[in-house]
């Protein structure tokens, strides 16, 4: 077996990176002397790197960046701040901590995002202690949000009998994966240094090839996309209990232009384990991916690449020679969607549940104010949703009618259009150093344009997933939308069609590298021919490829043609 | 004199012989004795300018944002050096372009990103190339190889201008530019080997010339009141979004002047009055725009004499009487009278002769008598920002613009205003050099420096640190600065930034007043670092403090008599003899208003 790429090779063979890693001492580096610079707002060098193990990720205001440089002036650096927020689920005392801190030091919102967690924008270097301490206080932290580690675990945030068995073994999954090391408590909580002898008993000095990603479904709902993420737990339930899961391994969405070798991949369902047995499962699946993974080239570095580049049985193999038996056979399910329902439902147990539309994950002004005021009272607690929604979660039969009045006060109760509600963008520009095009700023307007196109042809009803992505790394995932967007340049987008309405499918590319115009002149025909030509129930999705539009791609490789 | 041989076993050009016969013939003997001496200088700095280390003749600039360009660039470096080519190879952005004098080829490899834009580690380079400041290129070979993406509509755009503009600019190509697409690698490679081919058969054609020295004479001819005409070229604020202040960055064109300064020098301005204010005033008083005004010079408008001539915003003891008598305004009367000076401060504060002509109507007044009320215009001194061995036939200044209410009125400070908004970019500055023999740099490039300043008063140590990089000067330096906020207000902040990264700056030290609850300023810093401080000045180092006169001047001068009674184990009065010790070796100079 070739293993030229993986960890069994000297350092020099490989990505800087793992070097970087390796003499970091856990994750120390220089960041302690990089906060002290005070001749930048930046943390210079390649602790920035380092930085993301602790959850924060060095960006400036591109907004200004021309007219900085111009003004002689660096960049305007800032902080983004993710936490780690298993499940989703945060207390209404939580909320009000992180309120205050985002208006203290962020930039005055809350961004909700696409794996059920918080982050700060715009934090300035001096304001990253006080941050992270607030956050501590708060009983949170923001360990391994970014990084090649494991990456927040999601969990159906939904109000299923077994929810909360759910949610424990997202919090144990990530917690157990977050970085041992103490340089987080040292740097940040101001802690005495550790006399050494420090270890990572999972990952070891090097963590892991790549981010690593692990989620649990809760069928018919596929809110967090299990076939876009590394490993899925996919529940099985057996009447109101849990019977065990279906696991699921080598999804991914990122990409990169014009680099025919990367591709999105969805997950393919191996087998079922018992829920004592997830443990297990998810540490032999880190393992392997950790020990086999590549390290010299990162953009081939996810597992959807180790799983492809070595096949599926050898993986099968491997994770049983790990585990000492076999998965069992996976056993029958079916999603129906990805998308929240908005509004109000409500449990046998007589509790009501609200779930907010944020657009696109941005919580700011009135929405900001009036969580706050809804925060102050519930009883409940609050649910991030995967498609950067809010839940506002068992609400007590005699708080209904009062955080119902808080919500009209505040115009949260107003419903969009369903084009709207089922619509994603990433947060690009202008935070994102990756970005290449707006999104979180602009699909707003195209949605609205669509919406009215969409009115014209009797279609307002009928749910379409539409995602947009800033540039091909596909955060908002959409290459399994419907109609899925990725940012080429400004103003300028790749169009994709055909992706699965519940995320069983990959989109395929329509149109590469264009504007509004010929985005709106290519999709207003195509919708049209769907008004009127679709079978009961046709989905967008499959609509376009039954009419020819574009070819059905079956597998992560026939991405790229 | 006769004509006769000059030089006698010197090989001059023909026409260079007939130019110095020409010049000879009409010197008397002190200035041919005063330019045999600086003959011998010029021959000694052109001696000098010669460095030591071979010059690299191939100099590869990539501009490159994900890499390809980098990668290429090392490809050529390798081909290159393989060929027994000296070749130096760097991003463009860390070039600076003051440096293409030493250059004799290059190679560009430059990639397009955003929509036909460079790569934005490149645009601060693409700008001045393609900008008018741009040098004059002739004598330099050179070659672009553009990477893009074909389904972009502007395919490799930046090394098509940079191309263009190579060429524009004097330079001659060697080899048509190669625009390679996503696939370039094989393209890449077989061009590269062509051009370094070419490049490799002109080498031992290569000679370096040297820069000439600039002439290191005082010129006399522009003053005060012949200043010349600056052309400005460029004029942008410091401060970023949400500053409190606006400081400006103004380059003029000193082209054709022949003016010389040292760093520690400022420029003299010549503003101009706001039109709109000087309307506003003949219109109070009623008084014709064309009523002809004497001068020195012969009659001029009113109104033109009004705009350059005068001083009409600030107020003098001297216009209140003079206009109270003529205007019968007793209470102007009143305040000038003797013993009310108190009273009389009070009023003008804040006020403007507008605000008293408008408040005490005078009838009958003519622009004659009124004028002569008026104080003549005073030139506005700024400290040259820039060193001329960096920016030859350039001076940079740094400008805090006034600009405040009072009484009801928005105000605006004369000269900073003027060049802030009224002169427009290619307008014409009056200007001339006002030399500061007290702000010099010590001869000896191996002493160490120390500069404060706040504010604008840091502008001279850009001029400092420029010179001291042009000489290659070895002495350490360390700079404080403050000013508001660490965001806003950290002017020139990229060029220290570089100037540490290239070991110039030694030390840098800041102190931003607003950034915490409590004020934190430069003299604050400066007794941080005491000890340090102290033992540079005792290893002979030389402190300059430029910038406000009223606080920061006194607070400084009080952190080092602190200082110097801590570390040294002194008195405050033999801490005060050291400082006047130092003031006196030229060790401690100030620069302050
Ligand atoms: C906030 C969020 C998007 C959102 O609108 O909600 C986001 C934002 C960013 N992502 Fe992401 N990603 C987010 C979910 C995703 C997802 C979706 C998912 O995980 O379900 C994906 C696709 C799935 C996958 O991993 O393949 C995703 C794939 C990427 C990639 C591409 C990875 C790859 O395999 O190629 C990058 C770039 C990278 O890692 O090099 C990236 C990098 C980034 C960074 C941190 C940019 C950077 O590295 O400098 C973005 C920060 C922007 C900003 O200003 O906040 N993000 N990112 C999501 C935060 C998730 C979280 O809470 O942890
Ligand atoms: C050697 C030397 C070097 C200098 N170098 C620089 C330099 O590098 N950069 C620089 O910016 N300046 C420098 N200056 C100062 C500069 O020469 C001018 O004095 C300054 O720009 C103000 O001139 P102005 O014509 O714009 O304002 P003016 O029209 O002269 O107005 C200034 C006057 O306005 C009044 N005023 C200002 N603010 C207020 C307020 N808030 N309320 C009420 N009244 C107010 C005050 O009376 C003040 O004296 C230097 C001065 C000297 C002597
Ligand atoms: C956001 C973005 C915008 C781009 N825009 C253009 C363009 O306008 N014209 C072009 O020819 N190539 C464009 N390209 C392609 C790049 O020039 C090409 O990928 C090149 O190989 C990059 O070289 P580098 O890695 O040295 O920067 C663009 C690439 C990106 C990522
Ligand atoms: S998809 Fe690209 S642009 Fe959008 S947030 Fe992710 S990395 Fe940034």
């Amino acid at each position: 077996m070739d293993r030229s790429r993986d960890l069994s090779q000297p350092m020099e063979n490989l990505n800087p990176a793992e070097a970087l890693k390796a003499g970091s001492r856990f994750l120390r580096g220089g960041i302690a002397d990089g906060l002290a610079d005070p001749l930048t707002g930046a943390i210079p060098g390649e602790d920035t790197q380092l930085l993301k193990f602790h959850g924060i990720y060095q960006q400036d205001d591109r907004d200004l960046r021309d007219e900085r440089r111009h003004q002689k002036l660096e960049p305007a650096y800032e902080f983004m701040v993710r936490l780690r927020l298993p499940g989703g689920v945060c207390q209404p005392w939580q909320w009000l901590r992180l309120d205050e801190l985002a208006c203290h030091y962020g930039n005055g919102t809350l961004r909700l995002t696409t794996r059920q967690t918080f982050q700060f924008h715009g934090v300035l270097k001096g304001n990253l202690k006080p941050t992270l301490r607030g956050i501590h206080a708060a009983l949170l932290d923001t360990r391994g949000t970014c990084g090649d580690v494991n990456r927040g675990v999601l969990c159906s945030p939904y109000p299923v009998p077994f929810h909360g068995r759910l949610h424990e073994l997202a919090k144990e999954l990530s917690d157990r994966f977050s970085p041992r090391s103490r340089a987080y408590h040292e740097i940040w909580l101001d802690q005495e240094p550790v006399a050494g002898g420090e270890e990572e008993p999972i990952y070891g000095p090097t963590y892991l090839p790549r981010k690593f990603k692990i989620v649990f479904a809760v069928p018919p709902w596929n809110d967090v996309d299990v076939y876009a993420q590394d490993l899925g737990f996919i529940a099985i339930a057996d009447g109101d209990a849990l019977a065990g899961f279906n696991v699921s391994v080598g999804g991914g969405m990122g990409r990169t232009d014009r680099e025919p070798a990367t591709y999105p991949r969805l997950a393919d369902v191996i087998g079922f384990c018992p829920p004592q047995q997830v443990v297990a499962v998810a540490e032999a699946v880190v393992g392997i991916q950790r020990d086999y993974g590549d390290r010299v080239d990162r953009k081939h570095a996810r597992f959807k690449y180790t799983l492809d580049d070595r096949g599926i049985d050898w993986f099968k193999a491997e994770l049983e020679r790990r585990l000492g038996e076999s998965l069992e056979a996976p056993r029958p399910f079916s999603f129906e969607t990805n998308c929240d329902p908005i509004g109000w439902t409500s449990g046998a147990d007589g509790a009501s549940h609200y779930t907010l539309f944020v657009e696109n994950g941005r919580v700011r002004d009135a929405k900001m104010a009036g969580l706050r005021e809804i925060a102050r009272i519930h009883g409940g607690d609050f649910r991030l949703t995967p498609n950067q929604n809010l839940i506002i979660a068992y609400i007590a039969p005699e708080q209904r009618a009062w955080i119902s009045s808080l919500l009209a006060e505040y115009g949260l109760d107003r419903r969009p259009g369903l084009l709207r509600q089922n619509a994603m963008a990433c947060v690009a520009l202008p935070t994102c150093g990756l970005a290449m095009a707006e999104s979180e700023r602009y699909l707003p307007d195209l949605v609205s344009k669509l919406e009215a196109v969409l009115a014209e042809c009797g279609l307002s009803e009928t749910p379409i997933t539409v995602r947009m992505s800033g540039c091909p790394n596909g955060c908002s995932r959409p290459y399994i939308a419907e109609i899925g967007f990725s940012g080429r340049g400004p103003g300028k987008y790749n169009l994709y069609l055909g992706g699965g309405f519940h995320g069983q499918r990959l989109n395929s590319l329509y149109l590469e590298n264009v504007g509004e115009e010929q985005i709106m002149a290519a999709l207003v025909p195509i919708l049209r021919r769907y008004a009127v030509e679709r079978l009961a129930g046709e989905r967008f999705g499959d609509f376009v490829i039954r009419a020819g539009i574009v070819r059905e791609i079956r597998q992560g490789r026939e991405f790229n043609g | 004199m006769t004509a006769r041989p000059v030089l006698p076993g010197m090989t001059l050009t023909p026409e260079h012989a007939r130019q110095l016969e020409a010049l000879v013939k009409t010197l008397s003997p002190d200035e041919a004795l005063w330019i045999s001496g600086y003959l011998a200088s010029f021959a000694r700095h052109a001696v000098q300018a010669v460095p030591s280390p071979v010059r690299p003749a191939l100099l590869i600039l990539y501009g490159s944002e994900t890499g390809h360009g980098a990668g290429l660039a090392r490809l050529a470096e390798k081909k290159a050096a393989a060929r027994g080519l000296a070749v130096r190879n760097m991003a463009m952005d860390d070039f600076r372009l003051q440096e293409f004098h030493e250059v004799g080829q290059l190679l560009v490899i430059a990639s397009t990103h955003g929509d036909g834009d460079p790569p934005p580690a490149a645009v601060d380079f693409y700008d001045l190339v393609m900008g008018r400041k741009a040098p004059r290129l002739e004598g330099l070979k050179f070659a672009v190889l553009g990477l893009g993406d074909s389904t972009y509509e502007r395919f490799c755009q930046t090394g098509k201008d940079l191309d263009q503009r190579l060429e524009a600019l004097g330079a001659q190509r060697i080899q048509g530019r190669a625009d390679c697409d996503v696939d370039y690698e094989a393209k890449a490679d077989a061009w590269l080997d062509e051009v370094l081919e070419q490049f490799a058969r002109e080498v031992p054609a290569q000679a370096a010339a040297a820069a000439p020295p600039s002439l290191l004479v005082q010129d006399a001819q522009f003053d005060a009141h012949h200043p010349f005409a600056a052309t400005v070229m460029e004029n942008l604020i410091l401060n970023g979004r949400g500053s409190e202040k606006e400081t400006r960055h103004i380059e003029l064109s000193l082209a054709g002047s022949g003016l010389a300064w040292e760093p520690g020098d400022s420029l003299g301005v010549l503003p101009e009055n706001d039109p709109a204010l000087v309307a506003e005033l003949l219109a109070a008083l009623d008084l014709r725009p064309d009523e002809p005004l004497a001068q020195e010079d012969g009659e001029i408008p009113l109104a033109e004499a009004l705009t350059r001539r005068y001083e009409i915003t600030a107020l003098t003891p001297g216009f209140i009487g003079a206009y109270g008598e003529a205007a019968a305004a007793e209470p102007l009367g009143a305040l000038a009278a003797p013993g009310k000076q108190a009273d009389l401060r009070q009023y003008m504060a804040g006020r403007q002769v507008i605000d008293v002509v408008t408040e005490f109507p005078a009838r009958g007044l003519d622009g004659k008598a009124f004028a002569a009320m008026l104080r003549k215009m005073q030139p506005r001194l700024y400290s040259l920002a820039s060193s001329a061995a960096a920016y030859p036939e350039e001076a940079h200044l740094t400008v805090a613009v006034v600009r405040y209410h009072s009484h009801g009125r928005k105000r605006q400070g004369l000269a900073s205003a003027y060049l802030a908004d009224r002169v427009g970019s290619d307008g014409k500055v009056p200007v001339y050099v006002s030399s500061n023999k007290n702000f010099r740099l010590p001869a000896d490039d191996s002493v160490p420096l120390i500069m404060v300043g706040a504010g604008t008063g840091v502008a001279p140590f850009r001029a400092f640190l420029q010179e001291r990089q042009a000489r290659g000067a070895k002495g350490r330096n360390w700079l404080f600065f403050g000013d508001r906020r660490f965001r806003t207000d950290f002017l020139y902040q990229v060029e220290w930034q570089r100037f540490l990264k290239d070991g110039l700056l030694t030390r840098m030290d800041v102190a931003f007043s607003r950034d915490q609850a409590e004020k934190v300023y430069v003299q604050h810093r400066l007794l941080e670092k005491g000890k340090e401080v102290f033992a540079w000045l005792e290893e002979g180092a030389c402190l300059y403090v430029c910038g406000d006169a009223s606080h920061m001047a006194p607070d400084v001068h009080r952190a080092l008599a602190a200082i110097v009674v801590r570390e040294g184990g002194m008195d405050a009065e033999a801490a005060e003899e050291y400082l006047k010790r130092l003031h006196k070796e030229r060790r401690y100079q100030r620069d302050v208003y």
